[in-house]
Order: structure tokens, then C-alpha cells, then sequence
């Protein structure tokens, strides 16, 4: 059984038709990484998977429960195994980089305050940021921020990992540092979805990489394929464009 | 409670209440102007005047913007007397609200004389624009989309202001219901239909203008908030 | 001119200050109250103005109605409107009450559009960020929005505080017992107006210029800060 499965997804941001048609499906342990231009709805698909975009139609089961977005609950429960880490990182401005890991396992989560306090700072040493525990989000540099960020999403204990472009807005050389802290969540086993334009990474860690155009899914493929020789001419064009540039 | 609130004799009073949302307009539009011009003055002390005239023009706004305009208005209506200068209730209360707008508009225009951005004027010499053209094409533009909706916000602010001529004994919305009330004692109704009034007049100004701040500054004023 | 000199003993005589110093309290007492109602329940109603839930559509439409009208109604025709309904549904008399009453309802509907433009200034990256991590619209405002739009608002909440302390002065119409009314009664007593007049300006001053002082202060600290 499938940990997600998405069946004939639309969804729209006011009039635009963000969504088309999405299937897809996603087992335990799989990184499946998104790779296609900008506003092709990578960001999208990762947002309604945690229900900050509500599809319009379509069909959604986790763990094999069909999801009603309508139903609060059910949000919760799907939010409460996605965790999501933002291209724009979304830290807390109010709260310091502890605070911020902290806050919704113990408030939301209910969770011991002082097993939390441990975690998150196990967490934050193991993407390096073990002293700046007491800093706010606009003393830190862009990557310190990204690696709060993925230590946040880890705190919540989920059982899936969406990730939306985390290295965008990276320096080059923090760049490493980041995919560093994947990898090491890659070989734990956890289920991940990465929205990337790194393509050498995409391709060393991904099980599987789906392109996406204006909106719908273009090809599925394993990550040697879709760079070697994709089935679908867009996909070819696209990859092609990419490593030319690099 | 035995009372009944019977808006027909009101109602006839209808043309006589617009009649006098007209004058209270009128207080409105010509206060509004000379607070402009007066505030455009002290605006350009303010920025370019020297250490003393800046002082002077600080203790001005300083003052207007710290006391009641009522008591302002009462002052200049009781006490300039005192010095011989005798104004009737119509004068006074003009030049109160201008004399109290000046402040106000002096701070919102020196703002927008704050706003402008160096690098816009560099821009703009660059292009070999003379001063006429600077001024026409790039500094009044800015100043415009900047101060359009902090003005249009300050004229409403005064449109509700005027009803303050009522207690000077100004024929004004305000005032001309306070007649109607000494005839006819329908309080309750009398006040909630100049209410109305107040609302339908000040809905208009805002409507006009967000769609003058819309298509000529490219400024934008939301008509609900 | 020296018979104004003449009658600054005879003004300030200890009956007059006591006189002028309650009704300075009024005054200021007047605005402090609407002030606090008006941050409390203008709080209220602009968080139930951000709500989405279809069942609170009806309150959020009222709300929009109601800070839309005290908004756009002069602050004398709302008192006076007040001093009527109240003179018929005979629940109280008392002229501070009912003064005190118009300033809260105002203010509310004042002081919850700033709070609400303060809510909407925080990015909504900080909602998204909150709403998958599970937390509910009220933790959302508690824990995030709040503690940094509170900024944002402070500043014009303090210049209403001020533009209140003034607009009060129209509470003599109704006959309440603050500095404008002191005024006239001792003008009518017959002390100069000049002097009547010219006093309560001063005292105006005295209670807003502080505030008026502390407000920008505040507000160029908070904008640095920011930074």
C-alpha cells in the first residue's frame, strides 16, 4: 500500500489552474523529487499535500484513509505526519531558533517540554547550528535559516518530508551543507517529496523523479532515465536546457 | 417605553438637511484648500527654511495638532473680540479648520516631499530632463501617488470636522438638524437621518476619490476598508 | 489688555484650579476608558473579521458595517443621536455614562481597523508556516501574529488615543463636566474668555503633548527595530 496516493488532482489559485489532473503515488521510504520550469506547480502539489491548497477535485488517500480536505480533522491528521519545509523558510520572526523548533510539538503537539527541548537540540547540532540556539531569524544568513527550518520539520516527528526548493535561495557553498543534512535523512529511511533545481543531486538521491509542466505531470521515470533518456520530448527539452546551463 | 419613532415629519424636512450637507461641503472643500495651501507653506519651511523659521513652524503644528480644534474654533469666536477683531460664525469656524487642517496637511505634504527618492532624480538628469520636466514627469508624479490617499483620508476626516459649525450656530447639516429638533423634538430621528446623510456624503467623497486617485495618480484607496 | 492682568489673580483662585483640575480628570478618564474598551473589543472584532468559517459570515458582515458607520458619522451627531435614544429607553441619565458609552462604541470601531491593518501587514508566509504545523487560527494570532503586528499597531492606536483626548471636547454639547464645559462655565461666570479659553488650550496641551511626544518616540524606536 501506497503511504500517498493522489488520484486526479485539480486545484486552482483563484482563477489559475494551478493542478491538472495530478496522479501520483508515493510509498515509505521513497524520495521522489520534482523537477520542472517555475510555476509548472511543484510548489503546488507540495502545499495541497499538506492542505494549504485545496483541490477542487480529485482524490487523496494517506495511508490508505481517503482525506476529506473539508474536514478539519482530517487536516490535522495529515498535517501531523507532512511536514513541510518552505522556500522561503517561514521561521517564526517572534520566536528565537529554539522557539521556533520548539513551539509546535510542545503547544500543538502537547508533548513533554523537556523531550522536546532535548530533540530539538540534538537536531539543531546535527545541521550544525548548536550555537546559535538563541538567535532570532534576522540575525542568521539565508542557509542557517533553511537548516532551522528542516530541524522545525523534523521536531514534528513526521512520517513524510516535503521540501520546496530549499537550496534556491542558497549561497553555492551552503548549498553543500543543506544537501548534507538530506542526505543523512535520505539514508534514515524517511519518505521524502524534494522540489529541486540541483540536478546532480536529484539524481544521486531520488528514487524516482517526476517532471511537471504548466500544471500537470509529464513524465515519471528513475532518476538515470529521466536525465539519459527521457520518453517524453518536453522532459528532453527541459533537462536538456538545464545541463546545458550548468 | 412608550415611544414610537415616526420618521414622516422628518422626512418632509429631507431638501432643508440636503441643503445644508451642500454648505457643509462647501466649509469642507474650501478648509480643506486653505489647509493645503497653508500647509504646502509651512511644508516648504519646514524642508527648506532655516534653524529659526523651522522652529516656529514645529511650534505651530505642535500646537494646533495638540489641542481640540472646538476649543480653537471657541477661542478664535470669543476671545479675539477681546483684541477688537470681531468674526462672524461662518468666518470663524473656517478659519479654524483651516488654521487646524495647515497643521495637519503641513506634515502629511512634507512626508511626501520626504518620499522622493534620489536616485529617481539622478535618473531622471541623467536623461537631460530640465527642472520643469523633473518636476512634470518624475517629483510630482511620486509626490502625488504618495499623498493622494493620507489627503483623502484627512478630507474626510474634516468632512466630519464641519459638524462642528452646528454649535457655532452655522446653518450647516448638523446645524440645520439641531433647528429641525427645537421644532419638532423628534431627536432620535432627526440625528440618525443627518447620520445617514453624513454616511451617504462621506461614501460619495471616498468613492470619487479612489476612482481620481485610481486613474489619475495611480494611487490606491480602498472604498471599504 | 490690563484688565486681563488684573483678572489673573481673581481666575486662579484655588476654587477654579480644583474646578478645572476635575474636569481635566474627566477629560482624560473619558478617553482612557474608550481607549481601553475600544483596544479590547476593537481586538475582538477584528479577529472575527479575519475569521473564514461560513457560520460567522453574518458577524463578519456586521462588523464591516459597523466600523464602517461610526467611521463616517461626525462624533457630535453620535453623541447627540446617543443622548436621545437614551433620554427615551430611560436606562440612565447620567451625562458621563452616556458620553463615555459614544467614545467606546467609536473607538472600537476606530481602533479595530488599526489592529486589523496591523493583523494584515504580518506576511502571509508566517500563516502558511503556522497552519501546517497544525496550529488553529487563535494559537496563529496568539503566538505569531500578534507578537509582532502588536508594532505596527501600537503607534497609530497611540495618535487615536491623542486625536480622543481632543475629540472629547465635544462631550460639553451634551453638558458632561470636562475642560470645555469648565471653560464655559467660567466664561459665563464672567471671567474673560481669553482667559477661560485660553487656560484649557494649555491644559489640552499639557495632556496630549506628552503622549503626542512618547507616541513618536515610540514608533521611530519600533521602526528601527524592525530593521
Amino acid at each position: 500500500m501506497p503511504q500517498i496516493e493522489i488520484k486526479s488532482i485539480n486545484a486552482f489559485y483563484e482563477k489559475l489552474h494551478v493542478l491538472k489532473n495530478i496522479k501520483l503515488s508515493v510509498s515509505k521510504g521513497e524520495i521522489v523529487s520534482l523537477i520542472g520550469p517555475s510555476g509548472s506547480g511543484k510548489s503546488s502539489l507540495l502545499k495541497m499535500l499538506v492542505g494549504l491548497l485545496i483541490p477542487k477535485s480529485g482524490k487523496m488517500y494517506l495511508n490508505g484513509n481517503l482525506v476529506n480536505f473539508k474536514n478539519q480533522s482530517d487536516l490535522r491528521t495529515v498535517r501531523e505526519q507532512i511536514a513541510i519545509v518552505f522556500q522561503q523558510y517561514n521561521l517564526f520572526q517572534n520566536m528565537n531558533v529554539l522557539k521556533n523548533v520548539c513551539i509546535a510539538p510542545t503547544k500543538i503537539q502537547k508533548r513533554n517540554p523537556k523531550e522536546v527541548n532535548e530533540q530539538a537540540i540534538t537536531l539543531l547540532e546535527k545541521v550544525g547550528l548548536k550555537d546559535k540556539l538563541k538567535s532570532y531569524p534576522d540575525e542568521l544568513s539565508g542557509g542557517q535559516q533553511q537548516r532551522v527550518a528542516i530541524a522545525r520539520a523534523l521536531c514534528l516527528n513526521p512520517q513524510i518530508l516535503l521540501l520546496d526548493e530549499i537550496t534556491s535561495a542558497l549561497d553555492p557553498e551552503l548549498v553543500k551543507e543543506v544537501l548534507d543534512s538530506i542526505r543523512l535523512l535520505a539514508s534514515e529511511g524517511m519518505t521524502m517529496l524534494i522540489v529541486s533545481h540541483e540536478m546532480s543531486f536529484v539524481k544521486e538521491v531520488s528514487s524516482r523523479v517526476v517532471f511537471m509542466d504548466e500544471g500537470s505531470i509529464i513524465e515519471i521515470n528513475n532518476p538515470k532515465n529521466i536525465f539519459e533518456k527521457p520518453k517524453e520530448k518536453r522532459t528532453l527539452d527541459f533537462v536538456s536546457k538545464i545541463l546545458k546551463e550548468k | 417605553m412608550g415611544y414610537t419613532l415616526v420618521y414622516t415629519q422628518v422626512l418632509e424636512f429631507l431638501p432643508y438637511l440636503i441643503k445644508g450637507a451642500w454648505i457643509s461641503l462647501q466649509i469642507a472643500i474650501l478648509a480643506f484648500f486653505g489647509g493645503m495651501f497653508f500647509g504646502l507653506i509651512l511644508a516648504t519651511i519646514r524642508t527648506f527654511g532655516n534653524n529659526i523659521s523651522n522652529k516656529i513652524v514645529i511650534c505651530y503644528v505642535t500646537f494646533f495638532t495638540n489641542t481640540p480644534q472646538l476649543v480653537q474654533i471657541y477661542f478664535l469666536f470669543f476671545a479675539l473680540p477681546e483684541f477688537g477683531i470681531l468674526l462672524s460664525p461662518y468666518i470663524a469656524v473656517l478659519l479654524g479648520m483651516t488654521l487646524n487642517a495647515a497643521a495637519y496637511l503641513c506634515e502629511i505634504q512634507r512626508a511626501g516631499f520626504l518620499s522622493i527618492r534620489q536616485n529617481e532624480l539622478d535618473a531622471a538628469k541623467t536623461l537631460n530632463f530640465s527642472l520643469v520636466q523633473q518636476v512634470k514627469y518624475v517629483i510630482l508624479p511620486h509626490i502625488m501617488r504618495v499623498l493622494f490617499p493620507p489627503l483623502s483620508n484627512h478630507y474626510i476626516i474634516m468632512t466630519l470636522g464641519t459638524s462642528m459649525a452646528a454649535i457655532f450656530g452655522v446653518e450647516e447639516l448638523t446645524g440645520r438638524a439641531f433647528n429641525i429638533n427645537s421644532e419638532t423634538f423628534r431627536s432620535v430621528e432627526i440625528f440618525s437621518i443627518t447620520a445617514l446623510i453624513y454616511i451617504v456624503i462621506t461614501f460619495i467623497a471616498t468613492f470619487l476619490l479612489a476612482v481620481i486617485g485610481r486613474y489619475f495618480f495611480k494611487a490606491k484607496i480602498r472604498i471599504i476598508q | 489688555m490690563e484688565r486681563l492682568i488684573e483678572e489673573i489673580p481673581n481666575f486662579f483662585t484655588i476654587w477654579n484650579v480644583i474646578f478645572l483640575a476635575k474636569a481635566m480628570g474627566v477629560t482624560f478618564l473619558l478617553t482612557a476608558i474608550g481607549c481601553l474598551v475600544g483596544f479590547s473589543v476593537g481586538g475582538l472584532l477584528a479577529i472575527f473579521r479575519k475569521t473564514k468559517s461560513f457560520y460567522l459570515l453574518p458577524l463578519r458582515i456586521f462588523i464591516i458595517i459597523y466600523t464602517e458607520i461610526f467611521r463616517r458619522v461626525p462624533f457630535l451627531v453620535s453623541l447627540l443621536l446617543f443622548f436621545y435614544v437614551f433620554q427615551i429607553i430611560k436606562i440612565s441619565d447620567d451625562l458621563f455614562l452616556i458620553a463615555t458609552i459614544t467614545v467606546c462604541i467609536i473607538a472600537t470601531a476606530y481602533i479595530g481597523e488599526i489592529i486589523r491593518s496591523g493583523i494584515e501587514s504580518i506576511n502571509q508566509t508566517q500563516w502558511d508556516a503556522a497552519t501546517a504545523m497544525n496550529f488553529t487560527y487563535y494559537q496563529t494570532l496568539r503566538e505569531v501574529i500578534f507578537p509582532q503586528a502588536w508594532k505596527v499597531i501600537l503607534p497609530p492606536a497611540f495618535g487615536f488615543f491623542i486625536m480622543f483626548i481632543k475629540d472629547t471636547a465635544l462631550a460639553s454639547q451634551i453638558g458632561v463636566m470636562e475642560l470645555t464645559f469648565a471653560a464655559k462655565i467660567l466664561n459665563n461666570k464672567g471671567f474673560s474668555p481669553l482667559l477661560s479659553f485660553g487656560t484649557i488650550l494649555i491644559l489640552y496641551f499639557i495632556l496630549s503633548f506628552p503622549l503626542d511626544r512618547f507616541g513618536k518616540y515610540m514608533e521611530k524606536k519600533l521602526a528601527s527595530n524592525r530593521n
